[in-house]
């Protein structure tokens, strides 16, 4: 339904405060958002990294930043290694790396390794749709 | 049990390092290197020169890589021939190593053009850590710089040398910056962002003869550029791009053109010789042939299937175009297949200006086959995404360069394989 209430819960919950007004009006650089909706018409869905089987940002990492754990298969990116260089952002089809530009390393869906279930999907109204989501990832 | 040996520890490597004990745990392998230091991302090799990186922050796999992977690592090594006949390398100092699978991963050795005087203190390369060291501990004394070549390599180490409070010229003998991967507006970006950084641009130059200096006639002191214009320096770096370093094969029943000529499964002419990366002519899906594309995500993709079929599991290279990703000066820029098409020939361009950003995608029929992104560089995924799956864009065409351009465009077949996160044109999907 495009509410976008995913979009706020992941920027919360990657921000330092994880508080909502301090993520939004005080806190800089400000976090980004590692989801994204997408909305045509009546067709919306909401996106974010796939953890993919064969991880086009992992093989295509210029610094050996991004890895997928074997075990958990959560893809994920090392900011100490990362450069900046969007090179991860070229390559994933899904487009769903984004660049936290201030901070000058890329961002993406990390699972909320603080969190039980993942802030996006804890928040969703449409429960179905994002927890069906999960399982896939699993 | 077999045994593999790779030549060389870098992008292609490690690769295919990780697809043998992805296949085989136990067969016996050895990296070979000739550069002593565990493998680096090389790239980095410019915020190692500016002291913004050193050596642990530069390491592509951590430092328990080779022990985890049972890899005997023989670092700061050099492989002299190969004897195809007893599979046999042969090593500096005597040394023969047995192989049942070889892989030549020995990437590029700069392009020094036969300039006099490049035989100068002075004169620097820039494609290795030990080059960077080497700059770097000259630095102290140097002022202005000069940097032979606009291209990839020639950014990043202006962009460093700037970062140091170096005065640098670039010389760039075709008439715009980052010509190989750029088309004319981009470069015109780039450029004005160079000067903006105080980088003193000389297109449509070369540099004839490099001088000395007045009392120390073997350190650099100036070089005399090809319209007799003379620019003082007290470094001059040499970045016009490297040559597949061949050397091993060439001479042996390899077969070698400008690359050593790879199949899709990575393997050379000569059975168990396997080879990737920047010394490898590999398939370029848009170009319909083999040739050199030599960036580190190709690397890396060729030595995970060169690997994989070394150790017995049949994967095909999927192909790989130049594609680039580049945040120098602070100007996010990213380029892919075919930039600069030639005119007529069915191809068309479409292109989207904004104050900062710049986008152009190269269509060949309904087909993507080239991206120029520059400023605003977030949809360059799915773009790429699209022209490596050769997709038909007739349907959506016209919101290929909107702001609003998403999945929700693409055919519902293909959104829903994007959601699930099936692969497009990565090893495995073939
Ligand atoms: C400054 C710089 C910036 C770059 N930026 C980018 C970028 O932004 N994006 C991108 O995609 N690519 C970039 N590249 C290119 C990228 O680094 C290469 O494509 C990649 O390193 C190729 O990997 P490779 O495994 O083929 O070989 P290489 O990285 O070249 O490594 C080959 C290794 O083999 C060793 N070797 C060779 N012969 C022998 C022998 N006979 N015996 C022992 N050892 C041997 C060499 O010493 C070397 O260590 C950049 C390169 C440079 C120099």
């Amino acid at each position: 339904m495009a509410c976008r209430l995913c979009e706020v819960a992941c920027l919360v919950e990657h921000s330092r405060s994880r508080d909502l007004m301090k993520a939004y009006k005080r806190e800089k650089p400000r976090a980004v958002a590692r989801i994204r909706v997408e909305e045509l018409g009546p067709l919306s869905f909401a996106m974010s990294c796939r953890h993919c089987e064969e991880p086009s940002c992992v093989r295509a990492c210029l610094t050996g930043a991004l890895s997928k754990d074997p075990e958990t298969g959560i893809v994920s990116i090392d900011a100490e290694k990362c450069m900046g260089c969007w090179t991860c952002i070229l390559f994933c089809p899904h487009g769903s790396i984004v660049p936290d530009v201030e901070r000058g390393v890329a961002a993406k869906c990390d699972f909320c390794p603080h969190l039980e279930t993942p802030a996006c999907i804890a928040i969703c109204p449409n429960r179905a749709l994002l927890l069906a989501e999960e399982k896939t990832h699993a | 049990m077999p045994k593999y040996v790779i030549i060389g520890n870098s992008a292609g490597a490690i690769g295919a390092a990780e697809a043998i004990r992805e296949v085989d745990p136990q067969g016996s392998l050895t990296i070979v290197s000739e550069e002593p230091h565990p493998a680096y991302s090389r790239p980095l090799i410019s915020e190692f020169l500016c002291a913004e990186r050193t050596l642990e922050k530069m390491l592509f796999r951590p430092q328990s890589f080779y022990q985890k992977h049972r890899v005997e690592a023989r670092l700061g090594q050099k492989a002299l021939r190969l004897d195809l006949e007893r599979r046999q390398v042969e090593m500096e100092g005597g040394d023969k190593l047995s192989w049942e699978k070889l892989l030549l991963a020995t990437g590029g050795t700069p392009i020094v053009p036969p300039t006099p005087g490049t035989d100068k203190k002075g004169v620097f390369t820039f494609t290795t850590l030990a080059d960077a060291e080497a700059l770097k501990a000259f630095l102290p004394g140097v002022r202005r710089a000069v940097v032979i070549g606009g291209g990839l390599i020639g950014m990043s180490v202006t962009e460093a040398l700037r970062k140091c409070e170096v005065q640098v010229t670039v010389v760039e003998l075709l008439d715009r910056v980052l010509g190989a991967i750029m088309d004319e507006p981009g470069s015109r970006m780039m450029e004005k962002r160079l000067r903006e950084h105080d980088v003193n641009l000389c297109t449509g130059l070369t540099v004839k003869e490099v001088l000395g200096q007045p009392k120390k006639q073997d350190q650099v002191g100036s070089v005399t550029l090809s319209d007799d214009r003379n620019l003082p320096c007290d470094a001059l770096v040499i970045a016009i791009g490297v040559r597949p370093r061949t050397q091993l094969a060439t001479g042996t029943a390899i077969k070698v053109n400008r690359g050593i000529v790879v199949d899709a499964r990575m393997a050379t002419s000569v059975s168990g010789v396997y080879a990737c990366g920047d010394v490898a002519e590999a398939y370029d899906y848009i170009q319909g042939e083999a040739r050199l594309t030599p960036i580190w995500p190709n690397a890396h993709v060729g030595g995970l299937v060169a690997g994989r079929n070394m150790a017995g599991k049949e994967t095909a290279y999927p192909g790989g175009t130049n594609a680039n990703s580049l945040k120098y000066f602070g100007l996010p820029v990213a380029s892919a297949g075919l930039v600069n098409p030639p005119e007529g020939n069915g191809y068309q361009s479409l292109t989207a200006y904004t104050e900062d950003s710049y986008k152009k995608v190269v269509l060949k029929g309904n087909r993507i086959v080239g991206l120029v992104l520059l400023g605003d560089i977030q949809k360059s995924g799915l773009l790429f995404g699209v022209m490596r799956e050769g997709l038909d864009v007739s349907s959506f065409k016209e919101h290929l360069l909107s702001d609003s351009f998403g999945l929700s465009h693409l055919p519902e077949a293909v959104r829903r394989s994007r959601l699930e996160g099936k692969p497009v044109l990565t090893v495995g999907a073939r």
